[in-house]
């Protein structure tokens, strides 16, 4: 029994656990104090806590200054007070110094309606800003494929730069030059493509304004839609099933897979893919090479290789590591690949003229998408990514009424997936799928309990032994670029003792990606979304990735040996090093 | 450092080199040396090197050897002044340095005027 | 060695090197050497004498001639006068502002006379490059005696027991800071010496640490003690290259020795120092900024609690002491917490050094006892106002300070008192202020420090003094109106109530003091558009441009009146 504490809050007495904060203890005593940099993602490790925005700042009795209720530890006997003149005055003050100071170009604004700060000042009653002055012009850089940082709208709440540094060790984003000119930036305020910046998107997925968004391509997918010219086939990945539906209303880990597929077929997509059958590719190559490996004394562990914003990484941070990673291509590159080659071969179709266009729950695939290494008879696999959150703006722009749609298939054959590819959309999914087919390919049984339990889980770094035929199988989970640091970390020293990692840079995995509806600092929105993924898989009647007779078909007409000249050439790539910026 | 008594030794050693630095607190004997043009010329240079070397040998604390311009008594130069704390000042004259063992000996260390070599007491 | 008879004690304070007292020493050598009395007289740099405004200061012992405004030239006289002659040089000594008389003594002068020197014991003293005229005068003393005699709790106890209070600004009662330091249980602890002096115009902790770095050294090591640390910073800025070679120098000899390293005196107590520049961000002055700053972060303020004695450096314990609060504490170990109490008030027991500069007649640092009034520094310790004008207001505690009124300079100065009346001790600077000075446009120049000088962490400083300087200058140009006076008002405690450190926290001491005591600037600045001290510029011009327009109409008045 944990030991508690009694406060009094505006005269209410709770009981609480010593260890909360006057925040946690308002909770409890029924009573709401509004927050703004304040993030607490507690069970995915991301809590910003620097106090900073002074929005949620509350009279303590004996203290002689208002205290920040997020950041401010409770103590037995405590008298607090929210609702005094003088404690309204300072959160409405707090929000009218920040909105003094912010472009309030709100109806035209990417996060307009989304924006925690428009709904703060909404929430405070602000009717007019009563210190208006100068303001900060900082420039729009948008100089990646992947985000855009507009630090006009940054209101200096640091949970980008916890995220970035704390969570994912990338250390790009930190505040940068003092007083009113202080903004959030990297090193030198550089390009963001001139930075060693992942684009995993965690900095998007808790910025409270627009100070941090996707690249917006939305408008290049209406208009390839409207090229007649143009074959367009799109693709969507395990993750927006379940969290799709959030942006209309319903509640988090809603499966929305069937209406999914029926929306992006009334936008008039030529055919509607599913990531999902990439996955299934991914795994049997992955599979084949990690046996390969297990065999032949290769390089061990294996990493996997789906998540771009951990493949770029890796080559940053460690690149004397890039022949770690498994050399597949990530399902979604396949995909595009197989679209271009098999599927345009087999329905004659000029691979030039077909348009894919990916949904991901991540923005790090926007500038996947754009390296030019992965492209195949110079065309790209993958021609436009969109994530989760613009879906949901075209749908809504195309009025189309979500609510009400039937539940659709994705078309043949590259929308034909099981449960194992399901699961790629959450952590510990990818290497679960994986020991599913490894196990039956090496034991040469059909197993019936394909549930890896010991694989799940949200932890940020997760372990688990497998037995495969005597054999021992080491498996080492980290989700969240930090966790992922420390096993590559003990790779480099040579003290890794896992056959094989599972690698995925968002915290949660894909489901709690930088390009998923927001979260708005609720992690329980995320493992919601980790519940419907599993309930997804148990929903299949196929859950290994080599019973997916389209992909077997597939190798069987056109592509081989799996792991062969041919999967080496279309499915496989390599990485190179980088400079750390 | 090893101990206390190590660094009280240091001190002890050390101190010397400050020990000039005390005055103006009123607790030091003072021997001041008239310098004036006549007392240089009587030899008061020799006198004030033979007042350090005695107060240096005896290892004296809070005795400071320090001089003056010329007193106006030019027919007694050299002229020496010791004054002791809470005493009035000794004015001795015609202090040659074999007179300076003496003076250091009976009034600066035990308080005994060398009566014979006085010039005139209580000048203030 | 022996026949040493006169030690001249220059001052290598900052102050006065940059005004040459280097090259006097140089200069005084080559005179003696050339007369043949470099064995007989000793010249010494020492740490600062405080009396910057006459510097360079030499002072003859044990003579005890004190001559101020010496230049190189000045040696050949000195060493011809008064080494050779015994005749004091009489246009070098010094003398009081509108008095005739020359005073040759340095306990004579008024600016030492009401002054009690405890931090500052030793600056002037002793040669602060040479650690054995340090221990000479007890040095290391208190530290041999704690480690030796007596356990951490006790050391503790004395520290409590003498009401010792952090010289750095907040006033906590240090011996409690560590006893919170001590009760957090670690493998690991720190401490740290606060030498990140910010405030414009302050430079105590500078001279403490260029006069008698040891005593600061000794000090932290004797916390170490005490709090269980075995390591120790001293963070300070880089912009004090002679601080940092004194206290390089003085770290090196004092390892030589064995009063830095492992098992001093004889105990199983290692203590080392090391340490760390700032770039001179104002905000590292505050302890948690300082932290970051040390790990290698961004100088900004974290919320308190946790406080640096739970999770501090590394997220260990930690002790942050300032460097004036160091240097008071080995003469609370020698004389007894008694003693230190003797001094002061009853709830501000010792000294204060404060650095006093603005329109007075002796600039420079002066250690005073707690409890004086700003009267008697003022007029007796600073010898007046420059030109017999007359004192308007005087600013305590650095750009965040109030301004203090003529009415109130009778208040006995401590911690409290100066608080009450809208100020703060601060870390001790002092500015004083006549009757040019424009209170509005003196609120103003604070802001525009505390503002440019904001880490921009939390929205009430970083946006909120943005704004109060807007509204000043908005009222300097003439532009004001009476409800900017309120808004000043209302925001400026917004900003003292809401804001995370301490920087801002106080940053608008200056504009609400000076509404409180000159409003009728205010006031003649918004209604009659018109400063009285003539300080104003953007005002005269729109006076100008009023009496144009007054001009213009009048004379179309005057056309029509014509035409009719």
């Amino acid at each position: 029994m944990k030991e508690q504490v009694k406060v009094t809050i505006n005269g209410k007495e709770v009981t609480v656990p010593r260890e909360y904060t006057i925040l946690n203890a308002a909770v409890e005593a029924g009573v709401r104090i509004p927050t703004l940099c304040h993030l607490d993602l507690h069970d995915l490790k991301m809590v910003n806590r620097t106090a900073s925005c002074r929005v949620c700042m509350v009279e303590v009795e004996g203290r002689p200054n208002l205290a920040p209720a997020c950041a401010t530890p409770i103590n037995d006997g405590m008298v607090i007070r929210t609702d005094t003149l003088r404690a309204i005055k300072g959160r409405r003050m707090a929000v009218e110094l920040l909105l003094s100071n912010h472009p309030t170009d709100c109806l035209i604004c990417p996060k307009n309606l989304q924006c925690e700060l428009q709904a703060l000042a909404h929430e405070l009653n602000v009717r007019e800003i009563n210190f208006s002055g100068a303001m900060n012009e900082f420039h729009i850089d948008s100089s990646s494929q992947a985000l855009v940082k507009y630090q006009s709208k940054c209101i200096l709440c640091r949970r980008c730069e916890t995220a970035c540094n704390e969570v994912q060790t990338c250390g790009i984003l930190s505040a940068l030059n003092r007083g009113f000119e202080t903004v959030v930036g990297p090193a030198f305020n550089l390009p963001m493509v001139d930075t060693s910046c992942t684009y995993c998107g965690q900095c998007v997925a808790v910025c409270p304004t627009a100070a941090l968004t996707e690249v917006n391509h939305v408008p290049k997918v209406w208009e390839t839609l409207n090229n007649p010219k143009k074959y367009v086939v799109v693709q969507t990945a395990p993750a927006i099933r379940v969290a799709l539906g959030e942006l209309f209303g319903m509640e988090a880990g809603t499966i929305v897979t069937g209406k999914l597929a029926a929306a992006l077929r009334r936008l008039g997509f030529d055919q509607v893919f599913d990531t999902d059958y990439g996955a299934d590719v991914t795994i049997i190559e992955e599979a084949k090479e990690l046996m390969n490996r297990l065999e032949n004394n290769g390089r061990l562990p294996m990493l996997t290789s789906c998540c771009p914003a951990w493949v770029s990484f890796i080559e940053h941070q460690f690149p004397d590591l890039v022949d770690v990673p498994s050399t597949c291509k990530s399902p979604h590159i396949m995909l595009g690949t197989l679209t271009k080659t098999y599927f345009a071969e087999k329905n004659n179709i000029d691979p030039a003229d077909i348009v894919m266009v990916s949904i991901m729950p991540c923005i790090a695939k926007k500038a996947e998408a754009a390296r030019t290494e992965l492209a195949i008879d110079d065309h790209d696999n993958v021609d436009i990514v969109i994530t989760t959150r613009e879906f949901g703006a075209m749908l809504k722009e195309a009025g189309i009424d979500f609510d009400k749609l039937p539940d659709e298939d994705f078309d043949n054959p590259l929308g034909e997936s099981t449960g194992a590819s399901i699961i790629f959309g959450t952590t510990g999914g990818v290497i679960e799928a994986a020991v599913r087919t490894v196990h039956d390919w090496m034991t040469g049984e059909d197993l019936e309990d394909v549930e890896f339990t010991a694989l799940r889980g949200i932890e940020g770094l997760r372990e688990a032994t497998v037995d495969i035929n005597g054999q021992e199988i080491r498996i080492g989970i980290a989700n969240g670029l930090g966790n992922a640091r420390q096993l590559l970390e003990e790779v480099r020293s040579g003290e890794s003792k896992y056959h094989a990692i599972e690698i995925m840079a968002c915290p949660g995995g894909c489901i709690g990606g930088g390009g998923q509806p927001y979260h708005y600092g609720n992690d329980e929105v995320v493992k919601k979304r980790q519940q419907a993924i599993y309930e997804e898989d148990r929903r299949k009647t196929v859950r290994k990735s080599h019973h997916n007779k389209e992909v077997m078909k597939m190798y069987e007409d056109y592509m081989g040996e799996p792991y062969g000249e041919k999967a080496h050439h279309l499915l496989h790539t390599s990485y190179s090093p980088k400079e750390r910026i | 450092m090893k101990s206390l008594e190590e660094l009280k030794a240091i001190r002890e050693r050390a101190s010397k080199k400050i020990n000039l630095r005390g005055g103006g607190e009123g607790e030091e004997t003072k021997i001041l040396v008239g310098m004036g043009t006549c007392g240089i010329s009587a030899g008061a240079r020799e006198t004030l090197t033979a007042l350090i070397e005695e107060v240096g040998n005896k290892e004296l604390k809070n005795v400071y050897v320090s001089q003056v311009g010329c007193q106006g008594n030019c027919f007694a130069e050299p002229i020496v002044q010791v004054s002791r704390p809470n005493e009035k000042p000794v004015l001795y004259g015609k202090v040659t340095p074999d007179k300076v063992k003496e003076i250091i000996e009976k009034h600066v260390i035990n308080g005994e005027v060398v009566k014979n070599l006085v010039v005139g007491s209580a000048f203030h | 060695m022996k026949n040493t008879r006169l030690h001249m004690l220059v001052c290598g304070g900052t102050g006065c090197e940059s005004q040459g007292s280097d090259k006097l020493v140089n200069a005084l050598n080559l005179v003696l050497d050339k007369y043949g009395y470099k064995e007989e007289v000793t010249v010494v740099k020492t740490g600062c004498f405080g009396f910057c405004e006459k510097g360079p200061i030499v002072k003859v012992q044990p003579d005890d001639i004190f001559y101020v405004e010496v230049k190189p030239k000045d040696a050949k006289r000195i060493v011809e006068e008064h080494v050779i002659k015994g005749r004091k040089v009489e246009d070098l000594l010094y003398v009081e502002p509108n008095e005739e008389e020359k005073l040759e003594k340095q306990h004579d002068m008024p600016f030492y006379k009401k002054q009690h020197r405890i931090a500052l014991r030793n600056c002037g003293l002793i040669n602060p490059e040479d650690i054995e005229e340090y221990i000479a005068v007890d040095g290391y003393l208190a530290l041999g005696t704690c480690l030796t005699e007596k356990t951490p709790e006790e050391v503790i106890e004395l520290v409590k027991q003498s009401g010792l209070r952090g010289r750095g600004g907040g006033g906590f009662p240090t011996g409690f800071k560590w006893e919170l330091t001590y009760r957090n249980k670690n493998d690991l602890k720190f401490i740290i010496c606060n030498a990140d002096e910010g405030d414009p115009g302050a430079f105590m902790d500078r001279s403490i640490l260029e006069g008698d770095p040891h005593s600061v050294l000794e000090a932290m090591a004797i916390a170490g003690y005490a709090i269980g640390a075995e390591k120790g910073y001293i963070y300070i800025r880089a912009e004090y290259p002679l601080a940092i070679h004194r206290l390089n120098v003085a770290i090196d000899q004092a390892r030589e020795l064995g009063l830095l390293g492992t098992n001093l005196f004889g105990t199983d107590f290692n203590f080392d120092v090391e340490l760390k520049y700032g770039a001179g961000a104002f905000v590292c002055g505050e302890e948690t900024a300082l932290i970051n700053s040390v790990e290698g972060g961004r100088g900004e303020p974290n919320a308190k609690p946790p406080f640096p004695a739970e999770s501090g450096l590394w997220n260990k314990p930690t002790c942050v002491n300032n460097v004036e609060t160091f240097a008071n504490v080995p003469p609370i170990i020698l004389q007894g917490p008694e003693w230190f109490g003797s001094v002061g008030t009853e709830k501000s027991k010792g000294t204060k050094v404060f650095a006093l500069a603005g329109k007075v007649n002796n600039v420079g640092l002066v250690e005073v006892p707690m409890g004086i009034s700003l009267r008697d520094i003022i007029f007796e310790i600073g010898g007046g106002i420059r030109g017999g004008k007359k004192l308007k207001a005087v600013q305590t505690g650095g750009p965040s300070g109030g301004c203090i009124p003529e009415k109130d300079l009778d208040i006995p100065i401590d911690y409290d008192s100066l608080k009450s009346i809208g100020s703060m001790m601060g870390s001790g600077g002092m500015i004083v202020m006549d009757e040019d000075d424009c209170m509005v446009n003196i609120s103003k120049f604070y802001l525009e420090f505390t503002e440019e000088e904001s880490c921009g962490k939390c929205t009430p400083c970083r946006v909120g003094n943005k704004r109060l300087h807007e509204i000043l200058t908005k009222i300097t140009n003439g532009d004001g109106t009476l409800e900017d006076l309120d808004r000043l008002v209302s925001l400026g405690e917004y900003i003292k109530d809401n804001s995370l450190c301490g920087l801002g926290q106080t940053s608008p001491n200056p504009v609400l003091s000076t509404l409180k005591y000159f409003r009728d600037e205010y006031i003649e600045h918004v209604v009659h558009k018109n400063c009285p001290a003539g300080v104003c510029k953007g005002i005269k011009r729109k006076q100008k441009e009023m009496k144009q327009q007054e001009l213009k109409e009048q004379k179309q008045k005057e056309k029509e009146i014509q035409l009719h």
